[in-house]
């Protein structure tokens, strides 16, 4: 590329053109970095002065600590028991899209798990609330009757059934989709031979996914299930439209109507009717959301990329 | 664990098989075992009442464990821990169509009851109870996206062929990684950033159509930029180096040979990205709020936008509460066809304009 400029001063002349679009191309590639910077500076400087502030004007009257941390507890709750019930699900989808499914159907059939991605938010929530919600009651009374001893289920079950269980499940179908398409990348790019190899020897389907599908897809799953994670970590209105919250609570209990809210869900329902040192505030639940989840991204990006350089691909 | 017993006969060698060789089980084994499960839930359900999820959950166990039993007892338990993960993982398949289909038949379901031509023909100025309509918010909802689509597709576009032809190097780095760390930036977070920029200018109590569309283009410019680099990426080589032997400027190169070779698979990316932030919420709910009115100028105070409003008609409704909850689901229906269209066009686009290869 840059050998022309060691031959003669003739060779290396600089259209304006080129130099525009050099120019051009560049400085949208910089407007990324600056926009990224731009958000945590531009956040920053508006969740300073609810920091600053004195604690009792804070909303909650005990400081923005304390404000944020019940809000950031509920949001890991949430998003953490959506992840425990999608991930299996979605490599169990992944694999059977990838090594399963008939070979003209398995796009097609992606292609309809994809479509689960497409549904926007907001009618994830009013599903929720109106057709799932319900039908969680049943299955919250009897984890109170059977597993009441569990710290998750200890009750009293909501009779609305707008619970963090619930929230759970609505996340959980949400990210279904994200860790599903990556895992199933992953899994296909499993060298061919080794899949050969280990059925030549013997295996059967199942010996050879285990021996060595799911060894060489391991990082791309557990990348995948940090970014459905993020995903679920900053989701909004489905939660904020099927929670029923509490702010301020702190509780571990998955099954009654008074739950945690989250951080996503509360900027929402409060930041309408705020003004003020509570917007200020909640700009700084915002601040905190936005570090977990840039945290939990550049993790799994990290663990793509530290990957990409031994994989067959490219 | 009666199974294991069982399965020592085989490998004990009754006389009837040779000694290397297993016995299979038919081709229709399995089906024949779904259906038995099938049929045994189905009893069972009008003996005991079980619910259709329990039905199915029942069924799911029968045929595992059936078809478990039943292989073990032939051919070995690898062969039957094989045909019970081929069970477990097409169930697991079915279980993730559930929601899909609920969804959709959810919104058809209550949509379809105000999806006439009064409900996209009106607005709701002075509408208490029943009639009105999403005109403002549709409007709104174009108006904003437009906006967002213009910002966002330039600034990915070039973006995209910088780390394309251009970069190498720290920088280049650098911005690949953020643009992906961007793509996990919470939609909330993205209309916040918006918020607080405009605020600047603008006092705290802004409320614009165009600050929407700069917390959309936030979310939408990484989309856009990992779809366009996928794409320039697959354009071969040997096009570029041809036209820069003729002695075409690179500039001149990228703009009319590589980027009319991928133009299709960039229309598709951009449609996606249009999809995927058409139905954002949350940045709009905080950035642009609601009105009743139509308002045209994304410059000019609040604007309705579709998602905002199917929320503020389900969760606030007036009295009496059916004809707002009807019409937040037909705005629910109207967004679910728009993200479905556009993801069917960008699938059209991507096949029939799809470059010709030589393979």
């Amino acid at each position: 590329m840059t050998t022309t400029t060691a031959g003669s001063g003739r060779r290396t002349v600089q259209r304006p053109g080129d130099r525009i679009f050099t120019g051009s191309t560049l400085a949208a590639g910089a407007l990324i970095l600056v926009i990224l910077a731009g958000v945590a500076v531009f956040l920053l400087t508006n969740a300073w002065p609810a920091v600053a502030a004195d604690p009792a004007d804070v909303p909650g009257g005990n400081g923005v600590i304390a404000y944020t941390v019940p809000l950031v507890f509920g949001t890991l709750l949430g998003a953490s028991l959506a992840l425990l019930m999608a991930a299996p699900l979605a490599v169990a989808i992944a694999l059977f899209i990838s090594h399963y499914a008939p070979r003209r159907l398995a796009s097609l059939l992606g292609y309809v798990v994809d479509l689960l991605a497409a549904v926007p938010s907001i009618i994830y929530g009013l599903w929720g609330f109106t057709v799932l919600a319900p039908k969680t009651v049943g299955l919250s009374v009897w984890l109170e009757e059977h597993l009441g001893f569990l710290p998750f289920f200890s009750g009293p079950a909501s009779s609305t059934g707008r619970t963090m269980l619930t929230v759970g499940i609505v996340l959980g179908v949400m990210i279904l989709p994200i860790i599903t398409a990556v895992s199933r990348e992953v899994f296909l790019q499993t060298p061919r031979l080794h899949e050969e190899a280990a059925l030549a020897l013997g295996a059967t389907r199942w010996e050879m996914i285990r021996m060595t599908v799911l060894p060489f897809g391991k990082p791309g799953v557990i990348s995948a299930s940090m970014l459905g994670l993020g995903r679920a970590l900053g989701e909004t209105m489905a939660v904020a439209i099927v929670l029923s919250a509490s702010p301020g609570l702190m509780s571990l209990n998955l099954i009654s109507s008074s739950n945690p809210s989250t951080v996503a869900a509360n900027i929402a329902l409060q930041f309408p009717e705020s003004s003020g040192l509570a917007v200020n505030t909640l700009i700084f639940t915002g601040l905190v959301l936005f570090a977990i989840t840039l945290a939990v991204n550049m993790l799994a990006r990290w663990i793509i990329a530290r990957r990409a350089e031994f994989s067959g691909a490219n | 664990m009666t199974l294991t017993t069982e399965q020592q006969t085989p490998s004990g060698g009754p006389s009837s098989r040779p000694a290397l060789a297993h016995g299979v089980l038919p081709r229709w084994a399995p089906w024949a075992v779904l259906g038995g499960a099938v049929l045994a839930s189905a009893a069972l359900s009008v003996t005991a009442g079980l619910n259709a999820a329990l039905f199915a959950v029942v069924a799911a166990v029968l045929t595992g464990g059936g078809l478990y039993a039943w292989s073990a007892s032939v051919e070995g338990t690898r062969r039957a821990t094989d045909r019970l993960v081929t069970v477990v993982v097409s169930s697991a398949f079915l279980l993730a169509l559930v929601p899909l289909v609920s969804v959709l038949w959810t919104v058809l379901g209550y949509g379809l009851e105000r999806f006439d031509l009064e409900f996209f023909t009106y607005s709701m100025r002075g509408i208490v109870g029943e009639g009105g309509g999403i005109y403002h918010a549709l409007m709104g909802t174009l108006i904003i996206t437009g906006l967002a689509t213009l910002l966002s597709v330039p600034i990915g576009l070039l973006a995209a062929v910088y780390l394309v032809e251009y970069g190498k190097g720290r920088l280049a780095r650098a911005i690949t990684f953020f643009v992906d760390v961007m793509t996990g930036i919470p939609s909330i977070v993205a209309g916040l950033f918006a918020f607080a920029l405009f605020a600047l200018f603008f006092g705290p109590g802004v409320r614009m159509g165009v600050v929407g569309a700069v917390a959309l283009s936030v979310l939408m410019i990484p989309v856009v930029v990992r779809s366009t680099e996928e794409m320039l990426k697959l354009v071969p080589n040997e096009l570029r180096e041809a036209s820069l032997a003729l002695g075409v400027p690179k500039w001149r190169t990228i703009v009319k040979v590589v980027i009319p070779t991928s133009i299709a698979g960039i229309a598709t990316g951009v449609t996606l990205a249009i999809a995927r932030v058409i139905g954002e919420t949350a940045p709009l709910l905080i950035t642009v709020g609601i009105t009743t009115g139509t308002n045209l100028n994304p410059f000019d105070g609040r604007m309705a936008s579709l998602p905002v409003f199917a929320y503020y008609s389900y969760v606030a409704p007036g009295v009496p509460r059916d004809p707002y909850l009807d019409r937040a689901w037909a705005a629910a229906l109207t967004l679910i066809l728009i993200v479905m269209v556009l993801n069917l066009l960008a699938r059209l686009i991507s096949r029939l304009f799809a470059p010709k290869t030589g393979r």
